[in-house]
């Protein structure tokens, strides 16, 4: 009985301690490709307006009701306090710092991450991935690095812009809907943020775009190592699945790692 | 049928394969020769995938060795392995086209990714190609706008696009009806007869694959029984390829004078 459980649990940190591995060496192969010659610009661009336009409705729809709703929220708790001038700041902070670089990863996770793991998945199944390899192409160079590159340039991007459309958002309901003056709404925001906002929201976007990728590459590619079973359309639901699952929760686990490390 | 000379390019030097604790090959010893063709058959799930596989380096014996122009796969680098390999064509059993590319784009790709050859001259090779395999007005078509029997040849012509030295065919006819595979067959003919490459094909089409192989190897109880040409197969005492003989191709094997120059006309 104990034997059992015992054997059961070496053999679940062994498959752990595997597939940890697994990702690792994955994960470094890539970034190594990702910079050394030669480097492959045209897919990479071609890739970031694949993921960049993919992203970009989503990104503005849930900025606005993001930075309206904080609008909302903040203009009420500020209004006891006798605070309403702070609105701009207490809106542009939070989404600076938090709110921005989180949510557009958890965005761009469900329309880029999940398409980029089921297409490597796809193309595993399908033997696609072993044909580049008998054909001499590297599968690292000619389907991770423009990924990678990619995720990597974008999420920063639509991070920003996500920020500015909250901001607008915000504004919309603190001033032309809640009576705040415009002025009071913006210099508030000029005087409180301060370059570590900004900094924190940069590299909170660029790990979380590293985390995004890594994980929806890695389980496309590895996904005839699956345990659950890899093969067939099933296998690719479900690894994508299992995969925007765990892009999302690293995401938040990261996300209060590096708040916890930079306040 | 190519001549032959006695010289291995390929050899798997007792191979032992297994996946986790199921063990799919026992110590298969095969030799390849230049410049002939190879057929391996068996039933369906015991391993031919597997054995093609390693001899392309994309998995690695558990034990054993798998030879390529005299070096040991699982032991050269991973730029080394890529050098080999440029002197291979697959056709995969389900082609592994890549279906984000029209057809034009995916017989290009070895040569846009490989060679430093100028988009002129890709355009030449690949018509050429395409039109061996009597493939024309399909450029711009997607993978997914294709039958089946286009579809392999449409991985033939990538497979061939290179020139390749070794051509590597799972089956190649398999899910297409008669009139299908004898395209397959026609376009591999042709195209062997001018590149001279050395094939290896598994396949189940028993017995008409016979016209085209020098030698024939049977996959059964793990391992290759034997690497013999197609009529010494048939006459074979040997009791597994006995069997496996007689239950698929009953008790009288094919009579030469059907279809008998059937390829060599085309
Ligand atoms: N990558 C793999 N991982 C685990 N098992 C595999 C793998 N590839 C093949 N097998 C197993 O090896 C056996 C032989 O497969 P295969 O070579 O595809 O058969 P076939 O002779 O039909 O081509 C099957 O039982 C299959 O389940
Ligand atoms: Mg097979």
């Amino acid at each position: 009985m104990l034997a059992r459980f015992f054997g059961k649990l070496g053999h679940e940190i062994l498959y752990f301690l595997e597939t940890t591995g697994r990702m690792g060496v994955f994960l470094f192969t890539c970034l190594l490709c990702l910079v050394t010659p030669p480097y492959r610009i045209r897919a990479i661009i071609r890739q970031t307006y694949f993921i960049g336009a993919r992203s970009s409705f989503v990104i503005i729809f849930t900025g606005l009701f993001t930075g309206m709703v904080l609008g909302l929220q903040g203009y009420y708790t500020l209004r006891k306090f006798g605070a309403e001038g702070l609105l701009g700041s207490a809106v542009a902070v939070s989404l600076l710092r938090e709110l921005g670089p989180v949510l557009t990863a958890l965005m761009v996770i469900g329309r880029a991450g999940s398409a980029m793991c089921a297409e490597i998945g796809i193309m595993r199944n399908s033997e696609q991935i072993d044909a580049l390899e008998t054909m001499a192409i590297d599968p690292y160079r000619f389907v991770m690095v423009p990924k990678f590159g990619a995720t990597i340039l974008s999420l920063p991007f639509l991070t920003f812009i996500f920020n500015m459309v909250g901001i607008m958002g915000g504004y919309l309901v603190g001033v032309s809907l809640l009576g705040l003056t415009s002025g009071a709404y913006f210099q508030g925001m000029y005087q409180n943020v301060v370059w570590d906002d900004i900094e924190m929201g940069l590299v909170k976007s660029f790990v979380f775009a590293l985390i995004v990728v890594w994980v929806a590459a890695s389980k496309g590619y590895h996904l005839h190592l699956e345990r659950s079973g890899g093969f067939g359309a099933e296998g690719v639901s479900r690894t994508t699945t299992s995969a925007v699952v765990m892009s999302s929760v690293l995401v938040l686990v990261w996300d209060y790692l590096i708040s916890a490390m930079m306040l | 049928m190519s001549e032959e000379s006695r010289e291995p390019i390929i050899q798997l030097i007792d191979v032992c394969k297994s996946f986790g604790d199921q063990s799919v090959l026992e110590n298969v010893n095969l030799d390849i020769f230049e410049g002939t063709t190879t057929v391996i058959i068996g039933p369906s799930g015991t391993g031919k995938s597997v054995i093609l596989k390693q001899m392309m380096g994309l998995l690695k014996p558990t034990s054993g060795r798998v030879l390529v122009f005299g070096q040991d796969l699982s032991r050269i680098s991973k730029r080394e392995l890529q050098a080999i390999r440029m002197n291979f064509g697959v056709l995969f059993q389900n082609v592994a086209l890549f279906d984000s590319m029209n057809v034009f784009d995916n017989v290009a790709l070895p040569l846009r990714e490989r060679t430093k050859a100028s988009e002129k001259e890709i355009r030449q090779n690949v018509e050429e190609k395409l039109a061996l395999m009597d493939l024309d007005g399909v450029n711009e078509k997607y993978p997914a706008q294709l039958s089946g029997g286009m579809l392999k040849r449409v991985g033939l012509a990538r497979a061939l696009v290179l020139n390749p030295k070794v051509i590597f065919f799972d089956e190649p006819t398999t899910g297409l009806d008669i009139n299908k595979s004898n395209e397959i067959y026609r376009v591999f003919y042709r195209s062997q007869l001018r590149f001279k490459y050395t094939s290896v094909i598994v396949s189940h089409d028993v017995p008409r694959i016979f016209k085209l192989t020098d030698y024939v190897a049977l996959l059964a109880d793990r391992t290759i029984v034997n690497s013999i040409s197609p009529e010494d197969f048939q006459l074979s005492k040997h009791p597994a390829i006995k069997s496996f003989v007689e239950t698929t191709m009953g008790p009288i094997y094919i009579s030469e004078e059907e279809e008998a120059d059937y390829y060599e006309k085309i």
